[in-house]
């Protein structure tokens, strides 16, 4: 029991880490392409945190071979992360698509130019980076 | 300032994070025990001898079929933001020999791994999704090597629309012969025999070409687009 413990601190800390460096590369990053590298990192963390909740000590991958009778981990968590890596896959294309285009129009990629680039096209008033809806005097 | 802010708030996350996994009682809390009565039943169900697979395609068919919604979706959005190139365009000169031929000889063992990968789902570690991303890969990387002959798109539409509707025929067909859409048809068969498992090893053809169609025009088409 203790050494299972063990398997728990590590795998949930690592996928508690994966997903507090996403979110924080999310947070701190103002290149759209690091946001979305946070993104990814946030995704895989979270798959790891579905797959070791279907984790059971000494269990086999659920596929059954013939004269193996030993307990499988739970299949339902490895076929929900199945689907939201596909999922994840067609989300970061769409972004980077999205990407493109924002690189075609405006050039840059850095949100803080971008958000002042976009504010000064529609006549906002900006503040700090972040346009508000008050015109210019 | 942003660093500062950033951080406070991932540390704030974090020790939220920390007092829910402390709160998850250990092992087969979230699932509610399901798993372990799909372990016992699956083989007598479905037939499948990757229980993974009978997961994603009998238990819970409906979910992969909105899965593959996503992706079709994703995949028009893309072709829609990113638009078709115009025919002059200048296009990537092409690669030198030796990417070139290894592109030309890697190109059917990548074909050979991903259909045995798709056929083999029910039985081994693998099936549409996986087989279907090695498909794609396989034809992708042909026009990297040779930018100048760019992918077909209609007949990648094609064989997407084509394998989208035999999946949701199949699962019509379920409807009608046992009244449940999506429904395991043709008996189970024998346990980890290739031709087991009726008619979940069809569903995962028509996602391992759906999908690997759908990348493999994804991705030509973000290697297409001029910057």
């Amino acid at each position: 029991m203790e050494e299972t413990a063990g398997i728990y601190f590590f795998s949930y800390s690592g996928a508690l880490g994966l997903i507090l460096l996403g979110v924080f590369a999310m947070v701190t990053s103002r290149h759209i392409i690091r946001i979305i590298l946070g993104l990814m990192l946030l995704e895989a963390g979270v798959n790891l945190f579905l797959i070791i909740i279907g984790y059971r000590a000494n269990a086999i991958a659920p596929i059954i071979v013939e004269g193996q009778n030993a307990a499988m981990v739970d299949p339902i968590p490895q076929a929900l992360v199945l689907t939201a890596i596909v999922i994840g896959v067609a989300v970061q294309a769409l972004a980077l698509a999205l990407v493109i285009k924002t690189y075609k129009a405006y050039g840059t990629l850095d949100t803080k130019e971008l958000a002042q680039r976009i504010a000064e096209e529609s006549g906002t008033h900006v503040i700090d980076g972040i346009p508000t809806e008050e015109k210019q005097v | 300032m942003t660093l500062l802010s950033g951080l406070i708030f991932t540390i704030g996350l974090g020790l939220l994070l920390i007092v829910v996994i402390k709160s998850l009682i250990f092992e087969q809390v979230l699932t509610g025990g399901i798993g372990s009565i799909i372990l016992e039943q699956a083989p007598n169900d479905v037939g499948t001898a990757n229980i993974v697979s009978s997961v994603l395609l009998a238990y819970r068919g409906l979910d992969t079929l909105g899965e593959l919604t996503v992706l079709f979706v994703a995949a028009t959005a893309v072709g829609l933001v990113l638009g078709q190139p115009r025919p002059d365009a200048p296009r990537d000169p092409d690669a030198g020999f030796i990417l070139r031929s290894a592109a030309d000889l890697l190109f059917p063992f990548m074909i050979i791994l991903g259909a045995y990968i798709i056929l083999h789902g029910h039985l081994t570690p693998g099936g549409g999704f996986q087989g279907g991303a090695i498909l794609a890969a396989a034809f992708f990387i042909p026009i990297l090597a040779s930018p100048s002959s760019p992918l077909n798109h209609k007949v990648s539409s094609l064989v997407e629309g084509l394998a989208g509707s035999a999946f949701i025929l199949i699962g019509l067909l379920a409807l009608f012969d046992k009244g449940y859409f999506l429904a395991p048809l043709l008996g189970t068969g024998e346990v980890g025999e290739l031709f087991s498992a009726g008619s979940l090893p069809l569903l995962y053809l028509a996602v391992g070409l759906k999908v690997g169609a759908e990348l493999a025009g994804l991705l030509a088409r973000l290697h297409e687009t001029e910057v």
